[in-house]
C-alpha cells in the first residue's frame, strides 16, 4: 500500500505547487520602493513646456502619479477609469508622460480626455528609472510626506481602485 | 553583333565576374551580424556588457539586460554606461538598480533570510535523496539472503548445466 501511497502523495504535493504557480503573476515584480521616499524630480509640463513641475510642491497632499504614454495599449484600457476618478475629485492624478512624443501625447489627451491635474514629461525615461518603472501603465500612491505607499502595476481597474487605492488614499488623507 | 547585344554580353560578363568574386571571397568573421557598438569607448562598452549580463531585464524576464532588445533594457544600459563614465564601480551600480527594481534584477540572488531555502534547497533535496538511497540499499541487502540449496537442488542444477553445455557444442 505504502509503495503507491507515497508517490501519489508526492504527486499531489507537486500538483499543488504547480497549481499555485498558475495563479502567480511573474510580471508583477514587487517594488522595493514601497514605504520609501519617492524620488524628487523637476521636469517640464506637457501642456506648457516652459513651465517646470517640481514634485516637492506636492508635499502635504496625497496624490497619484500615473505613468502613461500614447504608445501604451493598456493605458487606453485604464484611461476611462482615471477620467472618472478625476471627476470625483477625491485625489489629484499627476501624469508622467513616459518616453512619448509631445504632439502624440497631446492628441491622445484630446481624444480620450485629460484626467491629469498636470502632466509631466519624461521623454528619456529617466524619472521612470528613479521610480522603478518597467512597464507602462504604472500608478503610484504618494502620501503627504512624499513617501510611496502603493504601486499599481498595469492598468488601474475599478476593482483595484475600490479595493486598494481609494481606501488607502482615504486613510492617508486623514 | 549589334551594339545592344554586345553591351548585354558585357553586362553578363560583369555579373559573372562579380558573382565569382563574391563566391571566392574568404568568409570573414567580421561579416557575422553583431550589434553595432553604440559607445565611443569600447572598453567602457565591454565593461557595461559584462556587468549587465548578470542583470535581468524586467520586461523580457528571461533575458539579461545585456541581451534584451527591449526599450527598457536599452534605457538601463544607457544608465549603466553613464554611471560607469561617472566613475561608479560595479557594486554602486548594482545597488542603484536593486534599490529601484529589487533583487529581481539580479540573476544571482543574495543570500539572506528569504532566500535561504532557495540556496540550501538543492542540497537539502540531495541529502534527502542520499538518505532514501542508503536506507533502500540497506533494506535490500537484508532481503537478499544467501541462497541455500539442498543437495537435490544442487544435483538438478548441475544436470541442467551439463545439459546446456551439451546443446551448445
Amino acid at each position: 500500500m505504502m509503495r503507491f501511497l507515497l508517490p501519489l502523495a508526492a504527486f499531489v504535493v507537486l500538483v499543488g505547487f504547480l497549481f499555485a504557480g498558475l495563479g502567480l503573476k511573474p510580471r508583477e515584480v514587487p517594488s522595493p520602493l514601497i514605504g520609501k521616499p519617492a524620488a524628487t524630480f523637476q521636469s517640464p509640463l506637457l501642456h506648457e513646456p516652459d513651465k517646470i513641475f517640481a514634485s516637492k510642491d506636492n508635499l502635504g497632499k496625497v496624490w497619484l502619479l500615473n505613468v502613461w504614454a500614447s504608445w501604451c495599449v493598456s493605458c487606453r484600457q485604464e484611461h476611462p477609469v482615471l477620467v472618472e476618478l478625476a471627476k470625483t475629485g477625491i485625489v489629484p492624478i499627476y501624469g508622467l508622460n513616459y518616453k512619448d512624443k509631445r504632439d502624440l501625447a497631446l492628441q491622445w489627451l484630446d481624444e480620450f480626455g485629460n484626467p491629469y491635474t498636470a502632466s509631466i514629461v519624461d521623454p528619456e525615461g529617466r524619472i521612470g528609472i528613479d521610480y522603478g518603472v518597467y512597464g507602462v501603465p504604472e500608478t503610484y500612491v504618494i502620501d503627504k510626506n512624499g513617501v510611496i505607499r502603493h504601486k499599481q502595476i498595469g492598468p488601474v481597474t475599478i476593482e483595484a481602485l475600490e479595493k486598494k487605492i481609494l481606501p488607502l488614499v482615504k486613510e492617508l488623507q486623514v | 553583333m549589334s551594339p545592344a547585344l554586345q553591351s548585354t554580353n558585357q553586362v553578363c560578363h560583369l555579373i559573372m565576374l562579380a558573382l565569382a568574386l563574391i563566391l571566392f571571397l574568404p568568409a570573414q568573421p567580421g561579416w557575422s551580424k553583431e550589434a553595432i557598438p553604440v559607445a565611443e569607448d569600447p572598453e567602457l562598452e565591454k565593461h557595461m556588457i559584462e556587468l549587465s549580463q548578470d542583470l535581468r531585464c524586467l520586461v523580457c524576464q528571461n533575458e539579461s539586460l545585456a541581451g534584451s532588445r527591449s526599450d527598457f533594457a536599452n534605457d538601463l544600459r544607457r544608465e549603466i554606461r553613464e554611471q560607469l563614465k561617472a566613475g561608479k564601480n560595479n557594486q554602486e551600480i548594482i545597488d542603484f538598480l536593486v534599490a529601484r527594481y529589487g533583487d529581481f534584477v539580479l540573476y544571482k540572488p543574495p543570500v539572506k533570510s528569504t532566500t535561504y531555502l532557495l540556496w540550501a534547497g538543492p542540497f537539502v533535496f540531495l541529502l534527502i535523496g542520499a538518505i532514501i538511497l542508503y536506507t533502500y540499499l540497506k533494506r535490500r541487502r537484508r532481503q537478499i539472503e544467501d541462497p541455500v540449496l539442498s543437495d537435490q537442488q544442487r544435483q538438478q542444477a548441475e544436470a541442467l548445466l551439463r545439459e546446456n553445455k551439451g546443446n551448445n557444442v
